[in-house]
């Protein structure tokens, strides 16, 4: 089997996040990137059918900061090639855009799957993988937690509320947007991903022209919250004294 | 014209709560538009939609299991057919599939993860929660219609029932799209305890670092009768059972006490534990927006506070 993973990198979230001064996007300037953590679940996933029943992987990625260093730990991990994606992609690209820049590139690259992390952080105008499928012509599921493969198709679960999963067969190719692989993603040491980096070259492909989302930013702002926590401070004896005494008020401490 | 078209979410023959949320929300935006408020039913039940003016039935036994090929391609000739200026769809696994699906389909612009939507000048305006909950982005349509996946838990529900009957209208469904195909729904496993009837949840996230320091919220949990919950990178880590996991794909829970360590508070877990009676946060970055939420919040390091609270608490 045949599969593309989609990576993309979005500030950490851990991080202060700073909105640019025209209100519109992040301040771009001095964020962190990390990988999204649910294509790093994708790549496990990937990792795994190829493990069981062989193909090939391709990392594609658009280009954006640090991105390389991304796409040689995809093949450090395992993958066989990775694809960078390079054009006019400056601050937040939408998925809108996003997902047509990569169906331009990916028609021409045979494929068998497609698999995406689930959503990120910053995809206010929805999630790339079901645009993508969309804009491929090929099925498409989200929030899928497993795949096997069966010939020319999957078996995939997708996750709904309260732990229910339905299973589905989906017919190739498709495009699934991974929620968690059954394992957790594995660590390709910093050594390993150098040595790639003398071994390996990145292919670029050149970006074509996409529309954006059809929607304006107004605004962004941090969120105005109604009511935030009351703050407990000191060392820890401090806290602690102080957490209790708000649990004994409630009646909490009898268990 | 402005109607408001909500896109019903059953599964197993249970309506989801996200579609009263929704239908609550989609008459104040119809009225505000002055246009109707319409309810999409897609292979199965109208009921319990009398809030709405009509509801659109489409499609029988074919499209009665969900699979998104099908289901978006019957949402793709109804928006087609119907027009409607605003669609309404849950941000759930299913409307997931279809809300983005969709869009791309129909080219009409897609507000994701909306948590607030009102019209101003006669525009549609939301507000899309990203960056984990940490940015909140104004957005409006560059014209005319808009699609909005809606937050669960971002409007009342209680605005969405009413007792009226609705005109109900039939759509002839789509050619059915069978790449995709159902094969059965899985239940959860019954699980050892269940954290939605404890009094007291200690939940632990990515900040436990480990399995092996699962430990020391048992101790606390023990300490206060009560019962470890997660988040969800620690059930999918294998550390603690899925039963535990609290949120979005987890469990709602609501009990007396909800310790939070170490969970940043991503929009999916406060899904399932914000209206806990009280939450107590211990995170190491004061912007994490559990803090937003909690009623008291230390910012610290867990492994620090919890052993000592422990102690404290045993006496
Ligand atoms: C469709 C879908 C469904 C989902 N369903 C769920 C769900 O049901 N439940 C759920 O929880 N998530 C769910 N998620 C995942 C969610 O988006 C987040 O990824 C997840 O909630 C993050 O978990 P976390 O807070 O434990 O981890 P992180 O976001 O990584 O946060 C870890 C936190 O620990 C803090 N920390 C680190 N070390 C320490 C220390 N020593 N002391 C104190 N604090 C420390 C950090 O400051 C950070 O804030 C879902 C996602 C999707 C896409």
């Amino acid at each position: 089997m045949n599969i593309i993973v989609i990576v993309k990198h979005v500030p950490d979230l851990v991080e202060e996040l700073e909105i640019a001064e025209d209100g519109k996007d992040l301040n771009r300037d001095f964020l962190k990137f990390v990988v999204n953590e649910f294509d790093d679940q994708a790549l496990e996933q990937a990792l795994l059918l190829k493990e069981k029943g062989g193909g090939t992987i391709t990392a594609v990625a658009l280009d954006a900061p640090e991105i390389d260093q991304t796409l040689f730990t995809c093949l450090a991990k395992g993958a066989d090639k990775a694809v960078k994606i390079v054009g006019d992609l400056e601050g937040r690209v939408t998925s809108h855009a996003a997902a047509h820049m990569l169906a331009d590139a990916l028609k021409a690259m045979s494929h068998d799957l497609i698999l995406t992390g689930v959503q990120s952080a910053e995809d206010l105008d929805g999630q790339v993988g079901p645009l993508l499928a969309t804009y491929l012509g090929e099925p498409h599921v989200s929030v899928v937690t497993g795949v096997e493969a069966r010939g020319q198709m999957v078996v995939v679960r997708q996750e709904y509320a309260g732990g229910v999963t339905g299973e589905f067969e989906v017919d190739l190719p498709a495009v699934l947007g991974i929620q968690a692989a059954p394992q957790p993603p594995r660590y390709a040491p910093i050594s390993r991903v150098r040595a790639t980096m003398k071994e390996k070259k990145l292919v670029e492909i050149q970006a074509a022209a996409a529309d954006g989302a059809g929607l304006n930013v107004r605004q962004m702002v941090r969120p105005q919250v109604a009511s935030h926590a009351e703050m407990i401070e000191g060392n820890t004896d401090t806290v602690v004294e102080r957490i209790v005494g708000i649990m004994a008020e409630r009646g909490l401490m009898n268990g | 014209m402005g109607n408001v078209l909500v896109v019903v979410e059953q599964l197993n023959g249970k309506t989801g709560e996200i579609t009263f949320e929704m239908l609550g929300k989609g008459r104040e935006l119809a009225s505000a538009l002055g246009g109707e408020l319409h309810a999409l039913v897609i292979g199965g039940q109208a009921d319990e939609l009398g809030i709405a003016d009509k509801v659109w039935v489409m499609g029988d036994g074919a499209l009665a299991h969900y699979t998104s090929a099908n289901h978006k391609a019957a949402l793709v000739a109804a928006i087609s057919a119907i027009s409607p200026r605003v669609t309404l769809i849950g941000n759930t696994s299913i409307g997931m599939d279809l809300a983005a699906g969709a869009s791309a389909a129909t080219g009409i612009p897609l507000i994701a993860y909306c948590n607030a939507l009102r019209v101003e000048g006669g525009q549609v305006v939301g507000t899309s929660q990203i960056y984990g909950g940490k940015v909140l982005a104004e957005v409006a349509p560059e014209d005319g219609a808009c699609i909005v996946s809606v937050l669960a838990g971002a409007f009342p529900a209680s605005a969405g029932r009413s007792d009226k009957t609705p005109v109900l209208e039939t759509l002839a469904p789509p050619a059915l799209d069978n790449r995709v195909r159902f094969v059965r729904l899985i239940e959860p496993e019954a699980a050892d305890v269940d954290i939605t009837k404890a009094a007291v949840v200690v939940s632990v996230g990515r900040g436990i670092q480990s399995a092996d320091n699962i430990e020391l919220a048992d101790g606390l949990a023990d300490a206060l009768g009560g019962v470890v919950g997660a988040s969800r990178p620690v059930t999918d880590a294998g550390w603690l059972p899925k039963s535990r996991q609290v949120g979005k794909s987890g469990l709602r829970v609501k009990p007396k006490l909800y310790l939070a360590l170490g969970i940043s508070g991503a929009p999916e877990h406060l899904e399932g534990m914000k209206d806990s009676g009280l939450i107590i946060a211990i995170n190491q970055d004061a912007s994490a927006p559990i803090f937003d939420v909690a009623h008291y919040g230390v910012v610290g390091d867990l492994f620090e506070i919890v052993p000592a609270l422990t102690e404290k608490i045993k006496g």
